[in-house]
């Protein structure tokens, strides 16, 4: 059915479509949302989230029930089968991160319901924050930060170095987006890239690796960028760990559980391996305390994809998957199981 | 490298005069195949004799020093910049002079690239912020802002320069730089003053010498040009920016932030940037990694080698 703001008959304003908001917005993407849509918004109703999805339901029933939701891009609401028999009128999810490993795609499909997610629009910044992190933990960038900001520089003399970049072999686990942009970032650096997929790439020329134990035995850096699903789950294990070695270092900027938390601190603390640099953690905003007196890691509070700029192309590439959805025409950036 | 002379040859050995003691395992390495004696200690035989000196660290190198040594052909500097050294002196006597430039570039220019990260996407300062446990308390860290794309402007397109551009070229930063005069081969848009360099770009960063022409380069109206969005990056010399100024803009959001390898005053850091989230600071490590002391060794016999066989030196600085 086409969207928007037809007027009715009778000149009164334009009954605008209704949309379930389960995500905190900032105010120009709220105002932006409100132009186009009746808005129901989770978080600020305050209300659980069944009691929200009922009350969503039952004022929107006429003469529009709510066919689409914005939600948030990972975390605590999953959009599972509960979920979905409370909205019984939703026909579309649009996640509002890359990763939609809190929404049951199965699911979504044996109902008829759409999923999209954001695409690329965070692709660089993540790539970027990725190598960012990369090159703090070898040359030390923020530990030397902090020693210099402490006074200790004229007290202490120099603080130890890191190590070169050139020459290190960089083992990318899943070479989407993301992977792609950091594997072209570092090989202006000189690293070496190696990649671990689902299935080996033909149009790029990186030694390809069929198992992460393989990728991580010749690798002296792991950079996680793969999505969350069952087969990823702790695929930074013990075994891995092990293949990286004693000079390794891991960079995660995919989510928390790609990694074995608990056995990545046991690592570190024995000197199994040589350090980290980490974006998410399993448990956020929740840190080990163990993590937060380390020398030889870097700790983001996941701000891989928070820059100004993204955030204002999610808000253009989130109304255009909802436009593209209630006029009828594919999403921008469906995903399927 | 060529394995040392044996030790029993000591006569054998050409003679090397130093400016300062080395560190220890660059004298290890270099007194197998050189008879190396400090300058301050040369008897005035060894003065009148020696014809190279290796200047072994940022200790001043004045004309004083090297009139004492009549014969001197060659100095050999391990670092990259030699504005220590009395260069007008050498050139006056006609005296060549080599640093270990090539050895240790892609280093400088990976920790450049790395201070431009730190400093737009604030990855030492949201580290802080987790360290402290403000992420469980205060909530999520503010939005940054994005590298790719930015506009960088590059002082001094020498090795590390070029360098610095390439890297941020594949973050897909447009790339453009001042130099003392245009490099046909660049493929970036050339200022010819840093000024206008400055008002075209978001990012500026420092990999030029410190010379009579350079001293000072960045001072109140470049950072003015630069504007409040503004970052710049030094991994050149601290002397290249008026520091005082430099502080008074951050303070006054005249620029948006910096990161800094290098001061007017090190190893002192004008304190007032150590209350600054916007400002990255590191103690003059840009240059160093344990691996490229390798190559700086390397490079170091290889130019002194190079002048006792008569051969081209191998990285002559243009004076």
């Amino acid at each position: 059915m086409a969207s928007s703001a037809a007027a009715t008959a009778s000149g009164e304003p334009p009954v605008l479509p209704s949309l379930l908001l389960i995500r905190r917005l900032d105010p120009a993407f709220a105002a932006a949302l409100r132009q186009r849509f009746r808005v129901f918004d989770f978080f600020a109703s305050g209300d659980p989230l069944p009691a929200f999805l009922a009350a969503a339901a039952a004022a929107a029933a006429a003469p529009d029930p709510p066919r689409a939701a914005v939600i948030m891009g990972g975390g605590s609401v999953r959009v599972d089968a509960a979920f979905l028999d409370a909205i019984p009128s939703l026909r579309c999810v649009v996640g509002t991160g890359a990763g939609v490993d809190h929404v049951d795609l199965d699911e979504c499909a044996r109902r008829g319901v759409l999923v999209a997610n954001s695409g690329t629009v965070y692709s660089a910044d993540v790539a970027d924050h990725a190598v960012g992190l990369l090159i703090d933990v070898l040359r030390r960038v923020s530990a030397a930060e902090r020693f210099v900001r402490r006074g200790l520089w004229p007290v202490q003399g120099d603080y130890p170095l890191g190590t070169k970049l050139g020459g290190k072999r960089v083992g990318i686990i899943g070479l989407g987006n993301i992977g792609s942009l950091i594997a072209k970032r570092l090989e202006a650096f000189g690293c070496v890239i190696y990649y671990n997929s689902r299935k080996l790439k033909e149009s790029v020329s990186y030694k390809y690796f069929p198992n992460v134990h393989d990728l991580a035995a010749e690798s002296d850096v792991l950079v996680v960028a793969c999505a969350l699903n069952k087969e990823t789950r702790h695929v930074i294990n013990k075994d891995v760990l092990r293949a990286l070695g004693k000079d390794g270092i891991v960079i995660n900027i995919g989510r928390g559980a790609n990694i074995d938390e608990a056995e990545l601190i046991r690592a570190l603390k024995d000197g199994r391996i040589a350090g980290a640099g980490l974006d998410v953690y399993e448990n956020e905003p929740k840190v080990p305390a163990e993590l937060l007196t380390m020398e030889n890691v870097v700790l983001t509070p996941h701000i891989a994809v928070f820059t100004s700029e993204s955030i204002s192309d999610l808000r253009d590439h989130t109304i255009s998957n909802l436009e593209a959805f209630f006029s009828g025409k594919p999403l921008l950036t469906p995903v399927l199981p | 490298m060529p394995p040392p002379a044996p030790a029993d040859d000591a006569g054998d050995r050409p003679l090397v005069l130093l400016s300062q003691t080395p560190l220890p395992h660059f004298a290890a390495a270099l007194e197998g195949r050189y008879r190396l004696v400090l300058a301050a200690d040369a008897d005035a035989a060894t003065a009148a004799e020696a014809r190279v000196l290796l200047v072994a660290g940022l200790n001043k190198v004045p004309a004083e020093l090297l009139d004492r040594l009549p014969a001197l052909e060659l100095v050999t500097a391990v670092p990259v910049g030699v504005d220590h050294v009395d260069l007008a002196a050498c050139r006056r006597r006609g005296i060549a002079v080599t640093n270990a430039g090539p050895a240790f570039a892609a280093d400088s220019a990976d920790y450049a690239v790395g201070l431009v990260v730190a400093v737009l996407r604030r990855v030492a300062a949201a580290d802080a912020y987790v360290r402290r446990g403000r992420w469980a308390t205060d909530g999520d860290y503010p939005l940054t802002t994005k590298v790719s794309g930015k506009r960088v402007g590059i002082v001094g397109l020498g090795r590390i320069g070029s360098m610095v551009a390439r890297r941020l070229a594949a973050f897909g930063c447009a790339v453009s730089y001042n130099s003392r005069s245009p490099k046909p081969s660049a493929p970036y848009k050339f200022f010819p003053s840093v000024l206008d360099l400055a008002a075209d770009s978001d990012v500026v960063v420092l990999s030029c010498a410190l010379t009579e022409e350079t001293r000072r380069i960045v001072n109140r109206e470049v950072m003015e040009a630069l504007g409040k969005d503004g970052v710049l990056v030094n991994v050149g010399r601290g002397g290249l920016v008026d520091e005082p100024e430099l502080v008074r803009c951050l303070r006054e959001g005249v620029i948006g932030g910096a990161g800094l390898d290098v001061y007017e005053n090190e190893p002192d850091v004008p304190p007032e940037l150590f209350a600054m989230d916007n400002v990255v600071l590191s103690d003059h490590r840009a240059v160093f990694t344990p691996e490229s002391f390798r190559g700086v060794l390397d490079l170091v016999a290889g130019n002194i080698d190079a002048f006792f066989a008569g051969r081209p030196l191998i990285s002559p600085v243009t004076l």
